[in-house]
């Protein structure tokens, strides 16, 4: 695979979280029983941008929980690697609150089904609403986000791929193609 | 019918002969062994770059019939041992009844008669049933042709029967065979005693079960002065106390198997129960104390202890199933393979432990190629390489160690009796 | 480091890095059990069988447990009510549950070598849950969990195993696990409990209890089971206890946080104390939790190594 175009630099990719942020409390109409839950792993860092940024705007503390969906996915033998179980840590009470998911990018949306699937088994929030830097097309499934960093029409043949400082060393999103 | 067999490599230990001859067979015996002969003949085979051997005599096998004629019969092991370059061989008594009586052994003969398609000899049991407790009619048994007597699969843990059954042998003429094993040692033993039977979590079969009770047998034969031979030799510490004895002067001989120089007990490790037989499978000391033996002599025959088993009583819970493996087809090639190529014995030695010194230790007049001797012969290329699989054996039980294995050697032909009783 | 067997059958073939795998994929099941809803839908559609020719309740119910929170079907299979009395061969047996097709048989057997040898002639998983004296791959994978969380690591540290070594599956799968993860392991039992040549895996041998607690981090206690093999002379129990049980007394001489492990049914009086095994040097129940856990991973590992070939097939 080989970079194709940058979509994101680090400007860009702030302005777009800072964005999303604003959006979350406008939706939600503040930062009462707000939580986030990031799916692991650049959804877990994105999810904590936000919490940040939301902090900067409402000043108050909110919830980020990780997410781990390897158990719940449909497709897990279409990956040719070992899939890797990592925690999934969720410390608080997820019933009644107004959650919103957190994913990098939003492709199939076969992802999303399951980590909709996982959540329920920690409890019943009262709304759950979805929160992605990159929508990339394609799904398979009717989800749809709530919030965009961005919508970036890609080839099936393409991958996007989201760089964040916390594990890339560098904050960018980037189109690679064979 | 006449056999003429031109240019081959003749290997005949009595004779100390190893030089390329053409053989003459007519009316069952070898009537000329010479250069160029040129005869009419039925049947003319050119043996160019064959060697030419006397049919192997294997003292140890379980030919099962009469009955176990599902695991083998006498004419599916005397084929299999034709195929194997064996034209004679000892019928051990353990079948079913065990051949320990006149009536027993004129069954046998009967069954031998009909169905051999070798030299088939008989080897009576020491007891009733092969259980230790009394003697069996080891005269009329002599009387009956059987030309050696043991209890195989047993040792005769009472001394004084044993002595009484070696004194009466010795009276016969007839030779005592030993399986040595204390029982009380090898303790339901089912793989050799030491890492192996640690980290496989089996119950071990010490070394000492076989030695002590060779020393045993040892003692009271010289003590009467019979003369006996040690089935299946395994460990260093037997071919020792053997090798003493012999220094002294005692008339004892023995055998070991092809597995016990093939194998040590570290092909176990996936539990292979094609590998399971008694004595086990030991070290690599003992494997090397093994071809030692049978380097300088100690260990004077080579046997198969051809042991068939159906796959049901093989392809169950290793602690379960039978012990004994299949050899008569794979005797040459894993001597071969295993003692030839890696240069512990020379072609005629190998030779001599597989067809001479056993015909001399039985007193039957084979394993040789003179004028005047029976036609048992086999016409082999020892440079030939073969993959032992169930498919290719001919044997009724197919438990062969040597699955999956390419061995050297491969028989070309078989003459018995001066027909021609095998083909490649 | 892709997890590739279909089967677990022991600890000796795995390598460190299996063995670390199975461990650290443990870990993230292991918050699964601390949740109100106690299940995931990784093997959802999948079938368990265990496979049980000797009673046992602790690993069958620890199994059955794994494969629930898993989502799996589990259907179990005991001696008694099944067609093995009536002659049937273990590959027969083995062959007839893949017909059904069931996924996955948890095997426990009282022959040495079962699990392999069911293994070899089935393409579906099969997981040992203890073969005879040979193996018990996830009681000494749990073993090793729960030292590894208590010690944070296993390489360097000293652990002991007091019992009857001869005749212990667990004993041979903890040692080939925790050397094979760099820890020192040293067995202690009276001399005729010892396996002959095992200082050749790697290990310390000694028939002093005192000797044996000396440097350890932990002691892991093996039941003893006096009802196993009649044919050795087993020393009488309170001889035993007298020489080898754990004892408040003896623990005093050794490290003071010393931890302490039974693989469970715990004969209390015979191998160590009640005040041991209730005490706060013991991790006995903590091993249970973690089995669950270690369990899991297993079942979660050879279930997914076994699509991915079908897959590949396919």
């Amino acid at each position: 695979m080989k970079e194709k175009a940058k979509v994101l630099d680090k400007e860009s990719l702030n302005r777009a979280i800072t964005r999303i942020a604003h959006e979350i409390l406008e939706k939600n109409k503040g930062a009462e029983s707000l939580c986030l839950v990031g799916i692991r792993n650049r959804g877990v860092y994105l999810a904590q941008r936000l919490a940040q940024s939301i902090k900067a705007i409402e000043n108050k503390e909110i919830n980020v929980g990780a997410l781990d969906i390897t158990l719940y996915r449909d497709d897990l033998t279409l990956i040719s690697a070992q899939p890797i179980v990592h925690k999934t840590e969720i410390s608080f009470d997820i019933a009644d609150t107004n959650l919103v998911l957190v994913d990098d990018v939003l492709y199939t949306g076969r992802t999303i089904r399951a980590a909709l699937d996982a959540l329920i088994d920690f409890g019943r929030p009262k709304v759950i609403q979805l929160a992605v830097l990159i929508d990339r097309g394609h799904r398979e499934l009717p989800i749809r986000a709530d919030f965009v960093g961005k919508n970036i029409p890609t080839a099936q043949g393409e991958t996007v791929e989201v760089r964040l400082e916390e594990v890339d060393a560098k904050d960018e999103v980037v189109i690679m193609e064979k | 019918m006449k056999i003429l067999i031109k240019n081959g490599l003749v290997i005949d230990p009595a004779n100390h002969v190893k030089e390329n001859f053409d053989i003459l067979i007519e009316a069952g015996k070898i009537s000329k062994v010479a250069k160029n002969i040129s005869a009419a003949a039925d049947k003319v085979i050119d043996a160019s770059a064959k060697v030419i051997i006397p049919g192997l005599v294997d003292m140890h096998a379980h030919l099962r019939q009469p009955g176990r004629e599902d695991k083998e019969t006498i004419a599916s092991a005397t084929a299999a041992a034709l195929k194997g370059g064996i034209t004679s061989l000892l019928a051990m008594p353990n079948t079913s009844p065990a051949i320990d009586s006149v009536q027993a052994i004129e069954l046998l003969k009967t069954l031998v008669k009909k169905n051999s398609l070798a030299n088939v000899l008989i080897c009576g049991a020491i007891t009733n049933g092969r259980l230790g407790k009394e003697l069996s009619d080891i005269v009329g048994l002599a009387k009956g042709g059987a030309i050696a007597i043991s209890d195989d699969g047993a040792s005769v843990d009472d001394e004084k029967i044993f002595q009484q059954a070696l004194k009466i042998a010795k009276t016969e003429k007839i030779l005592t065979i030993c399986h040595c094993e204390d029982k009380s040692l090898s303790n339901q033993g089912v793989v050799n005693l030491g890492i192996i039977s640690t980290k496989l979590g089996l119950r071990g079969i010490s070394s000492e079960s076989e030695y002590k009770r060779i020393e045993r047998d040892i003692r009271l034969a010289e003590k009467i002065g019979a003369v006996i031979h040690i089935a299946h030799v395994s460990c260093k510490e037997s071919v020792e106390v053997i090798r003493q004895a012999k220094k002294r002067g005692v008339r004892v001989t023995c055998e070991t198997a092809p597995h016990y120089f093939s194998f040590t007990q570290d092909s176990l490790v996936d539990y292979d129960t094609n590998k399971k037989m008694n004595p086990p499978l030991r070290s690599r000391q003992d494997q090397e104390a093994v071809k030692k033996g049978l380097k300088d002599g100690t260990i004077d025959v080579i046997a198969s202890d051809h042991a068939p088993h159906t796959e049901n009583e093989k392809d169950i819970e290793f602690d379960r199933a039978e012990f004994g493996v299949v050899g008569l087809e794979t005797e040459l090639s894993a001597g071969i393979s295993e003692l030839v190529e890696n240069k512990i014995l020379s072609l005629p030695q190998l030779v001599e432990k597989l067809a001479l010194n056993p015909a001399r230790i039985l007193g039957i007049a084979k394993g040789a190629i003179a004028p005047g001797d029976d036609a048992d012969i086999a016409i082999i290329d020892p440079a030939k390489e073969w993959l032992v699989q169930k498919e290719n054996l001919v044997s009724k039980s197919k438990n062969s160690a040597f699955l999956g294995r390419r061995l050297k050697g491969v028989v070309e032909y078989t003459i018995y009796n001066g027909k021609i009783a095998y083909q490649a | 480091m892709v997890w590739q067997r279909k089967d677990l059958l022991g600890l000796e073939e795995l390598s460190r890095e299996e063995i670390e795998l199975i461990l650290s994929t443990a870990e993230s099941f292991k918050e699964v059990s601390t949740r109100d809803i106690k299940k995931v839908p990784a093997l959802r559609g999948k079938t368990v069988v265990n496979l049980f020719y000797e009673p046992s309740t602790r690993t069958r119910v620890s199994f059955e447990v794994a494969a629930k929170r898993l989502s799996a079907d589990v259907i179990n299979i005991a001696t008694e009510t099944s067609s093995v009395k009536k002659g049937e061969t273990l590959i027969d047996t083995g062959k007839n549950i893949q017909a059904l097709k069931a996924d996955i048989i948890v095997m426990r057997h009282n022959y040495s070598g079962a699990a392999a040898m069911l293994a070899k002639h089935l393409e579906i998983s099969v997981v040992n849950a203890g073969d005879g004296w040979h193996e018990h791959p996830t009681q000494a994978l749990l073993d090793i969990f729960t030292l590894k969380e208590k010690m944070g690591k296993i390489a360097g540290i000293n652990v002991s195993i007091v019992g009857d070594i001869a005749h212990s599956r667990v004993a041979r799968s903890n040692i080939w696990g925790l050397t094979k993860l760099g820890a020192k392991v040293t067995v202690c039992a009276p001399e005729i409990l010892i396996p002959p040549a095992i200082e050749e895996m790697g290990v310390v041998v000694t028939s002093d209890i005192q000797e044996a607690l000396r440097e350890a981090d932990a002691v892991n206690v093996l039941r003893m089971q006096f009802e196993r093999d009649s044919s050795n002379a087993f020393p009488q129990q309170i001889e035993y206890f007298k020489n080898f049980g754990l004892t408040c007394e003896r623990l005093e001489k050794a490290k003071k946080n010393i931890i302490v492990m039974h693989p469970g049914p715990i004969n209390r009086g015979i191998e160590m104390s009640s005040e041991i095994a209730d005490g706060s040097k013991s991790v006995i129940l903590e091993q249970v939790t973690n089995g669950i856990a270690v369990r899991m991973a297993v079942l979660f590992l050879v279930a997914q190594a076994k699509d991915r070939k079908d897959e590949n097939i396919n």
